[in-house]
């Protein structure tokens, strides 16, 4: 049976703070510990049956830079290359605006390729904290399209 | 047609480092579209401005026509050059470049059709002279037989609906023809669900000489031809140019009948006229033309001190060819060795990962074509040719001597290439006499490792 002290956890919380590192995840034996600089993108770390680990999704957020900054959320980026529409068509009201709040399933935003319109799911669910692509322009594969709080 | 001043490349690897080259000496632009694998890949960091089209799978990323458009289109560039390989023969693409009013660095629409499948190529060839390996469908052994009087033994029986080496069968006596052709017939039914045969010569010692046409559609010239008769499993392995061994009045004929065949199909851009030469009978047979920039194009540019490059993008731009026949000339010899991830002692498995040093000592008439250096990733994704290493010098034996002395040198750490199959192949006395042909490199191999 493996186990952290919570004076060990600290003392890892310590490294990884001063480190360039945004995550750390550390196997042994049937312990499991995720911790994110950033907090909220890495996995919860899974407690173990036994139950005599410190969970650390407490120890996770304790080194946020800026807690609801725009840099703040989860990104959902764009599954495809394409021109990244905020609205069904010009003039309409956007799909999402910061502050909605929206579910996996929400449609965030329209991606054309060739004139072929892809509806874009948001896959997250939250508050919308920024529209990070701008309206009509080119967004490549993977690239931030919004930032949603979960 | 208005110039050219921001090229999108739609390929990887060295191909895409070479483009840039020449379009970086030539004042023009680069967008790369890059897989998700390709981030961090050399031509990404080169190139002006470098793009994701999707997942490293190819199907998601570089064999996406609509993807290339839109992002050609979206990042403001006027022309897509398709490098070798991925969509650089796709019809939808150059079609689509016209729709949109890109300028595809590459020959027309027309030009793709005409030889993109065997059969048209081989219809083509036939109207403009150019001899094919003689042979013909057949519907009974009867048939069979005229044919067998007209071209001699031995023959091969092909299943019309096969390919890859399946439904094939050798004959090498007459007495043999009739039994084998009723076998072929009732395999090919079997196998394809289509009985009908093809008989054709077999060459049974032959050597891939290949011609490389410059068009631009009025001017139609060819940059002499490169010896690619060392391959595996159809890969070419070792490439050359001129053709040693190559009697001079059979080069003139071969260079004639590629030039006959690219006028034939109003062929625009660059190009290759490939031939299998039937070493015994002193013949030439029409294989098939690649319209594209080959791999081995480095050669050619280095006897003759053309860049194929830019003379493409100039075709493509509008400008027509300033040069004549008589201008391209041949000085010296040069050699290239395609340099793999693979494992040439242990069946050719790929060998992908990261190259921890890379290091090419600088030698007299050495060319590298490559997108690695020290600490480049190898992914798996893609085709495992990791660099293209070529010698001009002033004759073949001097070349041969500095290949060996590079490949002895350079330093390729951290994953397994073939650069020891290269290494045997130098020393190898079929190759340093110039005496190979196609199936020479496959029983070289058997032959070492039987050895071993």
């Amino acid at each position: 049976m493996t186990s952290l002290s919570r004076d060990e956890i600290n003392y890892i919380l310590e490294l990884v703070q001063k480190s360039d590192f945004d995550e750390l995840k550390l196997e042994m034996g049937d312990l499991k510990l995720a911790l994110s600089k950033t907090g909220g993108t890495a996995p919860a770390a899974t407690p173990t049956p036994a139950g005599d680990v410190v969970t650390p999704a407490t120890a996770a957020p304790t080194t946020p830079k800026a807690p609801i900054s725009s840099d703040a959320g989860t990104a959902v980026p764009a599954p495809l290359l394409g021109t990244f529409y905020h609205a069904p068509k010009p003039g309409a009201d956007p799909f999402v605006q910061v502050g909605d709040v929206i579910t996996e399933t929400s449609i965030i935003g329209i991606i054309e390729v060739m004139k072929l319109m892809n509806q874009v799911q948001s896959g997250v669910a939250g508050t919308v904290v920024e529209i990070t692509a701008p309206n009509g322009e080119l967004v490549e594969h993977g690239q931030t399209l919004i930032r949603v709080q979960p | 047609m208005t110039p050219i001043r921001k090229i999108f490349i739609a390929n990887r690897g060295e191909i895409a480092v070479r483009i840039i080259k020449t379009a970086r000496l030539m004042g023009i632009e680069t967008v790369i579209g890059v897989s998700e694998a390709d981030r961090d890949s050399l031509g990404a960091r080169l190139a002006d401005k470098a793009i994701c089209l999707g997942p490293a799978p190819s199907a998601q990323s570089y064999l996406n026509v609509d993807l290339i458009l839109h992002a050609a289109l979206a990042t403001g560039c006027d022309a897509i050059h398709p490098g070798y390989g991925f969509l650089s023969e796709n019809r939808a693409l150059a079609q689509g470049c016209l729709d949109y009013d890109l300028i595809f660095i590459g020959p027309t629409p027309d030009n793709l059709d005409a030889v993109g499948d065997k059969l048209t190529a081989r219809t083509h060839a036939i109207a403009s002279l150019v001899p094919i390996v003689p042979g013909d469908t057949i519907d009974t052994a009867e048939d069979a037989q005229a044919i067998a009087d007209r071209i001699g033994f031995p023959l091969l029986i092909k299943a019309v609906a096969g390919g890859g080496g399946k439904g094939m069968r050798r004959v090498d006596h007459p007495h043999e023809l009739s039994q084998s052709i009723t076998l072929a017939m009732a395999e090919a039914t079997a196998s394809f669900g289509d009985g009908r045969v093809y008989v054709e010569r077999l060459v049974e010692q032959g050597r891939h000489i290949e011609v490389q046409i410059i068009s631009d559609g009025d001017t139609i010239l060819h940059a002499h031809e490169r010896e690619c008769s060392l391959q595996r499993r159809y890969q070419k392995v070792v490439e050359e140019a001129p053709a040693p061994n190559l009697d001079p009045l059979l080069r003139d004929q071969i260079h004639a009948a590629a030039l006959q065949f690219a006028r034939h199909i109003g062929y625009v851009s660059l190009g290759t006229v490939e031939f299998l030469v039937d070493v015994k009978r002193g013949e030439f047979y029409f294989l098939e033309m690649n319209a594209r920039v080959q791999v081995e194009h480095p050669v050619t540019e280095e006897i003759t001190g053309l860049d194929l490059i830019q003379l493409q993008i100039n075709i493509a731009q509008g400008i027509d060819l300033k040069l004549s026949q008589s201008d391209i000339t041949v000085t010296g010899h040069a050699i290239e060795c395609r340099i793999n991830a693979e494992d040439s002692d242990n069946n050719f498995m790929p060998s992908p990962g990261r190259i921890t040093t890379a290091w090419f000592p600088p030698m007299a008439g050495l060319r590298i074509d490559t997108h690695v250096q020290s600490n480049s990733m190898i992914v798996p994704n893609y085709d495992s040719m990791i660099a293209k290493m070529i010698v001009h010098r002033p004759t073949r034996d001097a070349a041969i001597t500095t290949l060996a002395r590079q490949l002895a040198t350079c330093r390729l750490d951290g994953i397994t290439t073939n650069i020891p199959l290269h290494q045997r192949i130098m020393t190898w006395d079929a190759f340093q006499s110039a005496r190979f042909d196609t199936n020479s490199l496959q029983r070289f191999l058997d032959s070492a490792e039987t050895r071993t």
